[in-house]
């Protein structure tokens, strides 16, 4: 089958242009093609040689599916289901909040991590997006133009997928890519320490950290990966690799009752925290299916807010959205996975 | 001791392979010498050049024994398990210091793994954690129940191997899952989880729906 050129870096199409026989600015004129002018069809790309584009056109593909599946929440939201190699389905959303846009995007298929709360590691993991994957879910998204914000909060471990992540983040923030500042692009992690520390040598985009708990016994039941590499680690490497003023860190908290949400955790937040600029994003818990956990009340949620405030600590409560869509990543497709199989929901 | 760094940062030290024999089709016993003190249930990371990103293995020796021994999977298109398939004795591999806080306690436990997941159950049992110890293992092969004599010897009627493609007696035919979901869970302070996500996902969601409140479970996932 073959590769597909869309995602590929101006180092890959340098590459792939020289070997079509193209002069050395042929990457630039592919990268315009591809990410400037959204070409479809080596064809399209008149101001390459005959001779190259057919060169182009019996090796490569430009593979750019739309999505197969969209739904729209009252409030606005909009999900799409992109078609994956390999038969599965990724998740990408689009949230519009006044003069903001934000897509949210996947980087894999299903999730290796397997904290609890999450309804995309119960599909298990079947494979990394490539860099044309991640992508095409900005390119292919029908609402586009309207994007502001990009963030790596969909389906999958950013870091666990780091190449792709970075080819994507590079041909989204490149001039001759979409050009998107890097200040409006987060990516989120559940802190794999070393892909974790590239990712900050590498970009200048903003890094959330999901959290959860502040004490390890207490994040080690809902997360996995505090066995191998703990909080109190992750916040040493980002005291070590302070992010400076353009970028910013910030620490996700889904609240759930009676389990995070007391004053004892606000405390220990701030005491951790200290010394990291950083904001915490309080985040409601979309309950899925079987979970033995569930949402915090909002009065709840509110208190600890001014809690986390009253020591300084710069947080906000993200508002539920896309409650009527199955807003919990991972369940439109899981949705989609059993459609298809013909198994019971 | 002389150190390398690899491409993410992490310090890796040479030590020199005094095994590397399959077991099972596709899966792996490397051995090493012990140069570091560790707690059973701690993970090394390995590779062999400090271009190729290291990985993650659970230790499976003894925390008193003289060699470090590691359990690993062949994957045939990955980057680094063919490499560590070639290494011979002598050869030299790039080793981490040891990681990771996946422990039990005295008291009762119940251990959940699938595959090479045994690793960190075994380096518990071969550190003398045996009492009160509950193993069920899966595999899809029988030849992968790893250590199947020494866990029956030494958990004496507390080990349940499980098989999902072949059959033997005294072996569960199915799935992890399915022995946890068909009938009476031990009773356990602790359940302790470790193998492919998918298996710990599974085995985590039929423990709870069994009633098993969540604290009790902790899981270690191999990414």
């Amino acid at each position: 089958m073959a590769e597909s050129l869309f995602g590929a870096t101006l180092a890959g199409l340098g590459r792939i242009a020289s070997e079509a026989g193209l002069p050395a600015y042929g990457a630039k004129q592919l990268s315009d093609w591809l990410y400037g002018k959204n070409a479809t069809s080596f064809k399209d790309m008149l101001n390459l040689p005959r001779r190259a584009r057919e060169w182009l056109a019996e090796r490569y593909t430009i593979d750019t599916p739309g999505p197969i599946k969209a739904t729209e929440s009252q409030d606005g939201t909009r999900k799409y289901l992109f078609p994956a190699a390999g038969g599965g389905f990724v998740e990408a959303a689009w949230i519009p909040e006044g003069r903001r846009a934000t897509l949210c995007l996947s980087v894999q298929v299903g999730c290796k991590m397997g904290c609890l709360f999450c309804m995309t590691g119960k599909q298990g993991f079947q494979g990394h997006l490539s860099a044309g994957e991640i992508l095409n879910q900005y390119r292919s998204l029908p609402e586009r133009d309207s994007v502001t914000n990009i963030v790596y909060m969909g389906m999958g471990e950013p870091m666990d997928n780091l190449a792709n992540v970075l080819e994507s983040l590079e041909v989204l923030c490149a001039p001759h890519g979409y050009g998107l500042s890097p200040s409006r692009v987060t990516v989120s992690t559940i802190g794999l320490i070393p892909a974790m520390r590239e990712f900050l040598e590498a970009t200048r985009c903003h890094l959330a950290v999901s959290m959860h708990s502040p004490f390890a016994e207490e994040r080690r039941r809902l997360m996995p990966v505090e066995n191998v590499y703990p909080l109190k680690d992750v916040l040493s490497v980002l005291r070590e690799n302070p992010l400076g003023r353009q970028r910013r860190v910030s620490f996700e908290y889904i609240m759930f009752d009676g389990l995070n949400d007391s004053d004892r955790h606000a405390r220990e937040i701030a005491r951790i925290l200290e010394g990291i600029r950083c904001r915490v994003n309080l985040i409601p818990f979309h309950p899925i299916p079987g979970t033995p956990l569930s949402p915090s009340p909002r009065e709840r949620m509110e208190h600890f807010e001014q809690e986390l405030k009253r020591r300084s600590i710069l947080t906000t409560i993200r508002q539920s959205r896309g409650l009527d869509i199955s807003a919990a990543c991972g369940m439109l497709s899981t949705r989609e996975l059993v459609r298809l199989r013909g198994e019971p929901d | 001791m002389v150190s390398t760094r690899s491409a993410e940062g992490l310090r890796l030290r040479k030590a020199e392979v005094k095994s590397n024999d399959q077991i099972a089709p596709g899966i792996f016993r490397l051995t090493f010498p012990r140069d570091r003190d560790f707690i059973p249930g701690q993970t090394l990371a390995l590779t062999t050049d400090p271009a190729i990103s290291p990985r993650y293995y659970s230790i499976a020796s003894g925390a008193n024994d003289a060699l470090f021994e590691i359990l690993y999977d062949l994957v045939p298109e990955g980057q680094l398990t063919p490499r560590l398939a070639r290494l011979g004795a002598g050869d030299a591999l790039l080793v981490s210091e040891e990681l990771g806080a996946f422990r039990d306690a005295d008291g009762a436990s119940v251990w959940i793994a699938s595959g090479t997941g045994i690793a960190p159950f075994a380096s518990m049992a071969r550190s003398g954690m045996v009492s009160q110890k509950t193993l069920v293992h899966g595999s899809r092969t029988l030849a992968g129940l790893y250590l199947r004599g020494y866990f029956s010897s030494v958990l004496d009627g507390r080990y349940m191997p499980c098989c999902s493609s072949e059959t033997a007696q005294g072996v569960f035919p199915g799935r992890t899952t399915a022995w946890l979901a068909s009938g009476d869970l031990p009773a356990a302070e602790r359940y302790l989880l470790c193998g492919s996500s998918r298996m710990v996902v599974d085995a985590r969601d039929v423990l709870i729906s069994r009633g098993v409140p969540f604290s009790r479970v902790v899981a270690e996932i191999y990414f």
